[in-house]
């Protein structure tokens, strides 16, 4: 069976960039407390006219410059996504076409926070298994859309932009660049994280989210690793979903991997949801953080509740 | 377990938690004013204890135990 590896990154973050200063005028909140309690500085906010689509496109255009690949010679496009702005068409067939990619297979995958990890682990499998040769996976949320401005407990989180990768085919000796998919989810808390009916806002039992991620998920990274056979002595990148800083120090502490190895996106970016990952990964390819070759380990959770993790090596600098 | 070990037990654990020197955790000391723990980490410091000390402390409970006395306390009746 073919292996399956990452080519290439790509991001988008809106231009509009909104400081925990601007939240504290709309609501009862400070930079300090926000820096202390979740760890971000800024978020970037989509402009009304601007659509999930049109960020999974600029970060996907970006993705597959950086893989070298024309759009052509990809035949999967799948969009991570929990927060389209309609049901129907679905997002990735529309961006497929808007970059000119031919008539590939196109469906959005929901796994709120957890789906790019869900939508990489389809995309490896897909390449593995003969379904498609090269995949684009986008994240991309317009999480702004579904936060009450009111409540300083979710608005002061949760921010809008798009992460993508390239998925293709090893060569024939090479050792596979994606390493199997841990995933799960846990139906019987589903009411700690949810969005109510059609216009409703998000809304989430915090301290409970923050208990089940810190005992969890931790877990579920450590078998990531045991099923790719690297230890997390070996893992150069430590990118979990970015939710909340305190979160993303708490399980990097229990897997005992150093803070300078960890992503900390967030910190100017805000929760993107599905978008976290791909979109902090992008950054720190851009940055010269990431080495090419090296084992990095992705961890998203979320609402559901949904969690996937895998190992993925680092592909070289284009 | 004696209330000694509990104490010095939790003193370990919020130090690895909130890097509070183990010294500064005095039985009397509140968690909020005095050792700058907020409640983020009061969970933290929660699942730590259940894997050191077998007791379970819920979300709900938590929210009372301000002092360092008050969670020896609950170790201590619930272990």
């Amino acid at each position: 069976m073919t292996g399956a590896k990452i080519l290439g990154f790509g991001g988008y973050q809106p231009d509009k960039v909104v400081t925990n200063d601007d939240l504290a005028k709309i609501v009862e909140t400070n930079d300090e407390w926000i820096r202390s309690r979740v760890g971000i500085e800024s978020r970037r906010v989509a402009r009304d006219d601007e659509t999930v689509a049109d960020m999974a496109e600029a970060a996907g255009a970006k993705a597959l410059a950086a893989s070298g690949l024309e759009p052509s010679e990809v035949d999967l496009v799948i969009v991570a996504t929990c927060s389209p702005e309609v049901p129907l068409p679905n997002v990735a067939a529309t961006v497929a076409h808007r970059l000119g990619v031919i008539a590939p297979g196109a469906y959005d995958l929901n796994a709120a926070c957890a789906g790019f990890c869900y939508a990489l682990g389809t995309a490896s499998d897909a390449v593995r298994a003969g379904s498609a040769r090269n995949v684009l996976v986008i994240g991309a949320e317009k999480m702004t859309s579904w936060i009450d401005w009111t409540d300083r407990s979710t608005c002061i989180i949760f921010a809008d932009g798009a992460g993508a990768c390239v998925v293709g085919p090893t060569g024939p000796d090479e050792p596979s660049g994606i390493g199997p998919v841990v995933w799960g989810s846990a139906g019987d808390q589903a009411h700690k994280i949810t969005i109510t009916g059609r216009t409703g806002a998000l809304t989430q039992d915090g301290q409970a989210v923050f208990r089940w991620a810190t005992t969890a998920i931790p877990p579920v990274a450590l078998e990531a690793c045991k099923r790719a056979g690297v230890s997390t002595d070996e893992i150069t990148a430590f990118v979990p979903h970015q939710a909340n800083l305190r979160i993303i120090e708490a399980i990097a502490r229990k897997l005992g991997i150093p803070r300078d190895r960890v992503a900390d996106d967030i910190i100017h970016a805000g929760n993107t949801s599905s978008a976290s990952i791909p979109l902090a990964l992008s950054r720190m390819a851009e940055q010269g953080r990431l080495q090419p070759g090296t084992p990095a380990l992705l961890v998203a959770f979320g609402a559901g509740l949904a969690y996937a993790s895998q190992v993925i090596t680092l592909p070289a600098i284009p | 377990m004696t209330d000694q070990e509990i104490l010095s037990g939790l003193a370990e654990i919020i130090e690895e938690i909130a890097g509070t020197p183990a010294d500064e955790v005095t039985p009397e000391a509140n968690f909020v004013d005095d050792l700058d723990i907020d409640s983020l980490s009061m969970v933290e410091i929660a699942v730590a204890a259940q894997d050191k000390f077998g007791v379970e402390i819920p979300d709900e409970n938590l929210k009372d135990l301000k002092t360092v006395q008050d969670v020896v306390n609950f170790v201590s009746k619930n272990s």
